[in-house]
């Protein structure tokens, strides 16, 4: 008996719109947020992420609204992110119906912001996204949607965020994001062995091959993908039986 | 049937109350001693620190009439914090007092798993459950929290295993509680808000 292993879709919005990219550039339409996260209940997905990529302050209104219509739709988790720069940020995402928030830029800018809302609503609300990527032999993390990098080291801030009371780490790997060449197991697996909490692992999963292996050598204990499963590439329920079947513990949908 | 949701501001009253309107149940939040005092039903959601919720009951007096309803017979479901609530204390807030319906202590689950317990996971039967009626043996339930009623006794109809056993599930006369979120479990969940109404009417 284990905790099952969690198949996360992530949405990125764009306003009142699921868009999608390569590499955090490059966006095109996906649909209706709260049409694709009914699909996703029903399909067996564990938890889902809404990620605001705009982030912009005129577009809030836009984006609580849109966290309203997808939390109507869910009898699962919702964690929900981008822009919260402060603990009424995180209070109304929250209130507009999102369990958890994730936390990212304005993370880095003030560290203080991760302990804020996690001793206002607990650490299994907040969650630390670190967006990473490869610089010589270790991993930065970069800001603003991947754009700039904040000198700091991946594994280093994971640990720092966790010390301040992040209760999950998302960690996204830059360099695969997009490619649909598998998650980045190393990055993963580093990142799980030196934090105490969760770790999600996402950029770069096609495959249910990828899956399995971000379970296993990566050590994750949980994976978040988008295209793949907004496009039908891959089905959740297939890839749900593809992990059971390799000794995965994960929950099947009925 | 009037069945009250105690908002005391916690983050998952909204997700409870969708909840329940999926299976057709009219809630009502309750913030207020009048409104617990009138209530045919009781559910006590909460998610975060233990210190937060019992402050909130105590400083908005809730504690008196949510007692004095729970000791008439009124059906009550807490849900995650809400079950912690019920036991002498919690480490969590160690010098705050519970509501003291049960005697053990809330404590932190041990650190040889990473905390929090957060996902899905089974539960492990103890007894005949009236909330379980009808639901899976190997259900998976979500699980968000760090504290937990590790101390099982009688009450306890279900555990769960992370890092230790702890009370997943617990049924006593009327009260009624869950670890889990069962807003959050599926179908799985919707089947044990499903069980507790039924035992409202």
């Amino acid at each position: 008996m284990s905790l099952a292993r969690r198949i996360i879709p992530c949405l990125d919005i764009d306003g009142d719109r699921v868009v999608k990219g390569v590499n955090f550039v490059g966006l095109r339409d996906a649909g209706d947020p709260a049409k694709l996260a009914a699909r996703y209940n029903a399909e067996g997905a564990d938890e889902l992420v809404v990620l605001d990529i705009a982030a912009s302050r005129d577009q809030r209104p836009t984006f609580l609204e849109t966290i309203r219509r997808v939390a109507a739709e869910l009898a699962i988790p919702l964690t929900a992110g981008g822009g919260i720069r402060n603990v009424e940020d995180a209070r109304s995402v929250l209130r507009a119906g999102a369990d958890k928030i994730t936390l990212n830029t304005a993370a880095v800018a003030r560290p203080q912001l991760i302990s804020e809302t996690s001793l206002e609503f607990g650490a299994q609300a907040v969650v630390l996204a670190i967006d990473a990527k490869t610089a010589g032999d270790q991993w930065v993390v970069m800001v603003r949607g991947g754009r700039e990098p904040a000198n700091r080291d991946a594994i280093a801030w994971a640990k720092e965020g966790v010390a301040l009371g992040a209760g999950e780490i998302l960690v996204t790997s830059m360099d695969r994001d997009g490619t649909q060449s598998g998650f980045d197991t190393g990055l993963t697996a580093a990142i799980s062995s030196e934090v105490s909490v969760p770790v999600i692992a996402s950029g770069g999963a096609k495959l249910p091959a990828h899956f399995a292996e971000i379970f296993t050598t990566g050590h994750a204990d949980a994976a978040l993908a988008a295209s793949i499963f907004h496009d039908r590439v891959q089905p959740i329920r297939e890839l749900k039986q593809f992990l059971s079947a390799r000794g995965i513990p994960v929950r099947l949908p009925c | 049937m009037k069945i009250a949701l105690l908002d005391y501001g916690a983050g998952n009253v909204a997700s409870v109350e969708r909840a329940l309107q999926r299976l057709g149940a009219e809630s009502q939040r309750a913030a207020t001693p009048e409104c617990i005092a009138s209530a045919e039903a009781l559910l006590l959601p909460g998610v975060g620190h233990f210190e937060t919720l019992i402050r909130a009951l105590d400083d908005r007096k809730l504690r008196a009439p949510l007692l004095d309803a729970i000791h008439r017979g009124v059906p009550f479901l807490g849900i995650c914090l809400g079950l912690q609530a019920l036991y002498a204390a919690s480490d969590e807030a160690p010098e705050l007092a519970g509501l003291q319906l049960l005697p053990g202590r809330v404590r932190s689950l041990p650190s040889i798993v990473k905390l929090p317990h957060m996902g899905w996971n089974r539960l492990l039967a103890k007894r005949p459950s009236r909330l379980l009626e009808d639901v899976d043996a190997d259900a998976y339930f979500y699980f968000a929290h760090t504290y937990a009623a590790i101390d099982e006794d009688e009450e306890t109809v279900a555990a769960c295993s992370y890092g230790t056993e702890f009370v997943a599930v617990l049924e006593k006369e009327n009260i009624y509680a869950v670890q889990f979120h069962p807003e959050k479990s599926g179908e799985a969940g919707a089947q044990v808000l499903q069980n507790f109404l039924r035992m409202c009417v």
